[in-house]
C-alpha cells in the first residue's frame, strides 16, 4: 500500500476525529462530575445538528451557527437537569441512581427521537456550503474543507473547555465536585448547582459538535443512534469522566473507523470501533488514562 | 408453606384468565395485541432474570431475541426445517452466545457490564447486514402451515404466546423460589457480602444470564412468525426491542415476576391503540410514549408499580402492627470458659505482604491460629488489621506470603472458596443484604451446605435462635438496632457452619450492655467449638475475651502473647499511647 494512502487514512480519521472528540468531552464532563450515563447524549447532539440547520436556513453560515447553538443549549441542559435527571435520587443508593438516572436519559433519548420524527419528518436533510465540496490539498494528500475547519472548531472548543476547567473559579469549583462531592460542599460549593452547570456545559458542546457536523453529515432524526455509542467507547476508552481522556479516545474512533476501511468492507466499519471498545473494556476498564482503580 | 402455594396458584390463574382472553376477543386486532402482550411479557421476564433477580442491567439482551428470530427463520429459508425444531436450535445458539458474552462481560462490574452489553447486539447488526440479511422473510407454506407455525387463525398465536408466557412465568417462579433465588437476590444488594457467605457471584450471574437467554431467544422466534414475518437487523437487534423490554419490566417493577406481567398489560395496549389510532399522522408516537413512561416511572416510582402497591399494602397492615420488643440481655453470663483447651493449627498464615500504591499495608505478617482459640488482632487505626482480614477471606491476594486453613494452601482463592472451607466473616461496617428479610439474610450463609430451601430455612431458623433475634425473623435490616445488625451478621455466618470466624470491630458501635452481649455470644460460638479470631481497637474488651492476642502496628507484626503479656509490651504501649506515656509510666505512680 503506498504511503501517501496511509497518509490519507490517517488524514481523514483525525479530522473526523476532532469531532467526535468534541462530542465525547461532553460526555466525559457529565459524566465525572455527575456520575451519569448520558443516553440522550446524541439526542442533543442530533438537535444541535437541526438548530445549526435553520440557522443556516436564515442565512447563518453552520460554522458560525454551531456556536450560536452553545447558549440555548446549556440552558436547555440545565433545565433537564433542574426538571428530570435531580429529582431521581435512588433513595441514596448510588449504584441504583445511577440504573435510574441512566433509564431516564435514555427514555428522555427516546421521547426526542421520536418527537422530532414526528415534527420534522424523518427525511434527511443537508446543509449546503460552497467548502464542504473542497478540499485542500497537502501535497498527495487531500483535506476535505468541512471536515478541517470542523475539526479547527472543535480543538479551539476543546481548548476553550480545558481554560474554563483549569483556570476558572467556577471550573475548578466543578472539578472539585467532581472529585468528591462531599468535600467540595464542606467548602462551600453548592454541589447541585455544579451539577446544572457540568450538565448545561456537557450538552452544550454536544450541540456544538453536531453543529460541526452537520456541515457534513446529513441530518435527520435516527442520526443519534450512530454516534452515541461511538461516544461512549471514546469516553471508555479514556476512562470514565476523563476529559483529556475522551478528547484523545474520540480521535482514536476516527482513527480507528478510518484505518477500518483499510482492511474490512464499507459496512463493516463499526465493527473495528467495537472491537477496540471490547478489548479496552475487557483488559483495562479504567481506559487508557484512568486513574482511578476501582476499589475492594 | 401458603404463601409457596399462593404464587403456583396465582400463576394458574393468570394462564386460565389468558386463556379465557383468548377464547373471548373476537377482533383479529385486538388478538394481534393479546398475542402482543403475552409476549413482551415474557420478554420482560426473560430480562427480569438477569437485571432483576440479579441486578446486572443488561442493555443488549436484545441480542438473543435476535438470534432465536434469525436462527430459526434461516433455517426454515435454507432447509425447510420446521420452527418447532428450529427454535429449539435457536435457544442452543442463544445458550452458547450468552456464555460466550457472559464469561468476559461478567468480570465488569456496574456500570461497565451494561455500556459492554450495548455493543454486542450493534456488532450483531453490522455482521447481520454485511452477510446478506437485510432482510430475510418467512417462506409462505400453504400444506401443513400449523407445522411451519404459519397459523391462521389468530387464536393460535395468541395460545402459543400464552404457553410462552406460561413456560417463562414458571421458571422465573422456580428460581425465585430457588437457592439460586436468593443467591443472586444476595448479589444484587451486597455483591462482596454474598461473596464472603460462600456464594459464588461470577457463577450465580452466569446462570442468570443463560436462563434468561432462553425465554428470550423463543420470544423472538414465536415473535417474528406471529408478527413480523420478516427479519431485518433493526427489527430484532434494534434500540426499539430493549426499550419495549425495559419499558415492560420498569413500570411494573423489577426482581419480580408479576412486574413485567403488569407493566405489559398496561404499556402495551397503550402504545398498540395510541399507534393504531394516531400513527400513520404522527410516526414515532410509540416511542414518544415509551420514553416518556420510562421518564415518569424513573421520577414518581423508580421501583415500578408493583412495589409501590406492594408497598402500600404493607405499610398499611404494618400500621398497628408495631409492638415493643423485649430488648437483648447476656445470656449465662460473664462466667467460665476464660481459657478453654486450644488445639492444633487451623490457620497459618506465612510472611504474608500486601502493597496498595504507595503503602505497605502489611509486611511479612506471620502467626498461627489453633484450633478453638479466640485470638484478638489489635492495633491503631491503620495497622492493617481490616486488610489482613481481606486477605484471610480472600478478598485481597496478597503480594507474597502464603494462607494455610487445615493444611491446605488457600492463598488466592475466592472468598467464596474459603467460606465453603469453612471460614466465615462479619464486616466493621455491618453489610446487610437491605432489601431481603433478616430471615433472608441468614438464609444466603446457610445456603453453602443446604441445597434445599426448606433446609436452608431450618439452619437459619436456628442460627438466628442462637443468637436470640428469632423475633425479627421477618423484619428488614433497615429497622434492627445496632445491636441487632451485629447479632444478625454473626447468625449469617454462623449458618455457614465455619469452623473459624473473623469477626471485625464486632463491638464497634455497641452500648455497653451491648458489648456484655456480644461478648457472651462470642464465647459461646467459640464454646460450641468455632475458632474465632477477633479484631478490635480497644483493649479492654480483649482483655476479657481474647486468649491470645497479636498486635500490628503499621502492617508488621508488633508483638504476640498472652494479653496480659503483651500489655506490658514497651513496644506496644509506644505504638497506642506514645513515648511520652512510656517515659512516664517507667517512672513510679504518686
Amino acid at each position: 500500500m503506498a504511503l501517501a494512502e496511509l497518509v490519507q487514512y490517517v488524514a481523514t480519521g483525525l479530522l473526523v476525529g476532532g469531532v467526535y472528540a468534541l462530542m465525547s468531552i461532553g460526555l466525559a464532563l457529565i459524566f465525572g462530575v455527575m456520575r451519569v450515563v448520558n443516553f440522550a447524549q446524541g439526542d442533543f447532539m442530533m438537535l444541535g445538528m437541526y438548530l445549526t440547520y435553520f440557522y443556516a436556513m436564515s442565512g447563518i453560515d453552520p460554522l458560525l451557527g454551531a456556536i450560536l447553538t452553545i447558549p440555548p443549549f446549556f440552558v436547555l441542559g440545565w433545565l433537564v437537569h433542574r426538571g428530570l435527571l435531580a429529582r431521581v435520587t435512588g433513595g441514596g443508593d448510588p449504584q441504583r441512581q445511577m440504573d435510574a438516572q441512566l433509564i431516564l436519559t435514555l427514555g428522555l433519548s427516546l421521547v426526542i427521537t421520536n418527537a422530532t420524527t414526528m415534527i420534522l419528518t424523518p427525511t434527511p436533510r443537508g446543509i449546503r456550503t460552497a467548502y464542504a465540496t473542497q478540499a485542500f490539498a497537502l501535497g498527495p494528500v487531500l483535506l476535505n474543507q468541512a471536515r478541517s475547519y470542523a475539526f479547527a472548531m472543535a480543538l479551539v472548543l476543546a481548548a476553550a473547555v480545558y481554560v474554563f476547567l483549569t483556570r476558572t473559579d467556577a471550573g475548578r469549583a466543578l472539578r472539585a465536585a467532581a472529585d468528591d462531592p462531599e468535600a467540595a460542599s464542606y467548602q462551600g460549593i453548592d454541589v447541585r448547582a455544579m451539577h446544572g452547570l457540568a450538565f448545561g456545559v456537557g450538552i452544550a458542546l454536544v450541540a456544538a459538535a453536531g453543529g460541526l457536523l452537520a456541515t457534513y453529515y446529513p441530518i435527520e432524526p435516527s442520526v443519534a443512534g450512530n454516534f452515541i455509542v461511538l461516544m461512549f467507547v471514546a469516553v471508555v476508552l479514556g476512562g470514565l469522566g476523563s476529559i483529556p481522556g475522551a478528547f484523545v479516545g474520540g480521535l482514536v474512533i476516527g482513527l480507528v473507523q478510518s484505518l477500518t476501511l483499510l482492511v474490512l468492507p464499507f459496512q463493516l466499519q463499526n465493527t473495528g470501533v467495537f472491537i477496540v471498545f471490547l478489548l479496552v473494556l475487557y483488559l483495562r476498564p479504567q481506559g487508557l488514562f484512568g486513574r482511578r482503580a476501582r476499589t475492594v | 408453606m401458603a404463601s409457596r402455594t399462593r404464587g403456583w396458584v396465582a400463576i394458574a390463574a393468570v394462564v386460565a384468565a389468558g386463556v379465557v382472553l383468548t377464547l373471548v376477543v373476537q377482533e383479529r386486532y385486538h388478538h394481534r395485541v393479546l398475542t402482543l402482550v403475552f409476549l413482551w411479557a415474557a420478554m420482560g421476564l426473560a430480562w427480569n432474570i438477569i437485571s432483576g433477580y440479579a441486578g446486572q442491567i443488561s442493555f443488549g439482551h436484545q441480542v438473543f431475541f435476535g438470534i432465536g428470530a434469525y436462527v430459526t427463520v434461516l433455517l426454515v429459508v435454507k432447509t425447510g426445517l420446521t420452527p418447532w425444531i428450529g427454535m429449539g436450535l435457536a435457544v442452543a445458539v442463544a445458550v452458547l452466545a450468552a456464555v460466550l458474552i457472559g464469561l468476559p462481560t461478567f468480570r465488569l462490574g456496574g456500570i461497565y457490564f451494561g455500556l459492554a452489553t450495548l455493543a454486542y447486539p450493534l456488532i450483531f447488526r453490522i455482521v447481520m447486514d454485511w452477510l446478506g440479511y437485510q432482510e430475510v422473510a418467512i417462506p409462505m407454506i400453504r400444506e401443513r402451515p400449523g407445522w411451519f407455525m404459519q397459523f391462521t387463525e389468530p387464536r393460535s398465536f395468541d395460545l402459543l404466546a400464552l404457553g410462552v408466557l406460561a413456560a417463562t412465568l414458571v421458571l422465573s417462579r422456580l428460581i425465585e423460589t430457588s437457592r439460586l433465588g436468593y443467591r443472586l437476590r444476595a448479589v444484587k444488594e451486597n455483591e462482596q457480602a454474598a461473596e464472603a457467605m460462600g456464594v459464588d457471584a461470577f457463577r450465580a450471574k452466569m446462570a442468570a444470564y443463560v436462563l434468561s437467554a432462553v425465554p428470550a431467544a423463543v420470544v423472538g422466534a414465536v415473535y417474528i412468525h406471529a408478527i413480523l414475518f420478516i427479519v431485518t437487523p433493526d427489527a430484532v437487534f434494534g434500540l426499539l426491542v430493549i426499550s419495549q423490554t425495559l419499558v415492560v419490566a420498569l413500570v411494573g417493577g423489577i426482581g419480580t415476576l408479576w412486574g413485567p406481567l403488569i407493566g405489559a398489560a398496561v404499556m402495551v395496549p397503550v402504545s398498540e391503540v395510541l399507534d393504531s389510532t394516531v400513527g400513520d399522522r404522527l410516526p414515532g408516537i410509540q416511542g414518544v410514549v415509551y420514553g416518556a413512561a420510562l421518564m415518569l416511572i424513573m421520577i414518581y416510582a423508580p421501583e415500578g408499580l408493583y412495589w409501590r402497591v406492594h408497598q402500600l399494602i404493607r405499610s398499611r397492615a404494618a400500621r398497628g402492627a408495631a409492638a415493643s420488643r423485649p430488648a437483648i440481655v447476656a445470656a449465662g453470663g460473664d462466667a467460665a470458659v476464660a481459657s478453654a483447651p486450644t488445639g492444633g493449627v487451623l490457620l497459618e498464615v506465612r510472611d504474608v505482604c500486601k502493597a496498595f500504591i504507595g503503602l505497605q499495608a502489611l509486611s511479612d505478617v506471620g502467626f498461627d491460629v489453633r484450633e478453638r482459640e479466640i485470638l484478638g488482632v489489635i492495633g491503631p487505626n491503620g495497622a492493617g488489621k481490616t486488610t489482613l482480614f481481606n486477605v484471610l477471606n480472600g478478598f485481597l491476594v496478597p503480594d507474597r506470603g502464603e494462607v494455610h486453613l487445615r493444611g491446605e494452601r488457600v492463598t488466592g482463592l475466592r472468598p467464596s472458596a474459603l467460606c465453603r472451607r469453612g471460614l466465615g466473616r462479619t464486616f466493621q461496617v455491618v453489610r446487610t443484604f437491605p432489601r431481603l428479610s433478616v430471615l433472608e439474610n441468614v438464609m444466603v450463609g446457610a445456603f453453602v451446605h443446604a441445597r434445599a430451601v426448606g433446609r436452608a430455612r431450618a439452619v437459619a431458623v436456628t442460627a438466628l435462635a442462637q443468637v436470640g433475634l428469632e423475633d425479627r425473623a421477618d423484619d428488614v435490616p433497615g429497622g434492627l438496632t445496632t445491636l441487632e445488625l451485629r447479632l444478625m451478621e454473626l447468625a449469617r455466618c454462623l449458618a455457614t457452619a465455619p469452623r473459624l470466624v473473623l469477626l471485625d470491630e464486632p463491638l464497634a458501635g455497641l452500648s455497653s450492655d451491648g458489648v456484655d452481649v456480644m461478648i457472651a455470644m462470642i464465647r459461646r460460638v467459640r464454646g460450641s467449638g468455632v475458632t474465632v479470631v477477633i479484631i478490635e481497637h480497644t483493649m479492654q474488651a480483649l482483655l476479657r475475651l481474647a486468649d491470645r492476642l497479636i498486635v500490628l502496628d503499621q502492617g508488621r507484626r508488633l508483638a504476640e502473647g498472652a494479653p496480659g503479656e503483651v500489655t506490658r509490651n514497651p513496644a506496644v504501649i509506644e505504638a497506642y499511647l506514645g513515648k511520652r506515656w512510656l517515659a512516664r509510666m517507667g517512672r513510679p505512680a504518686c
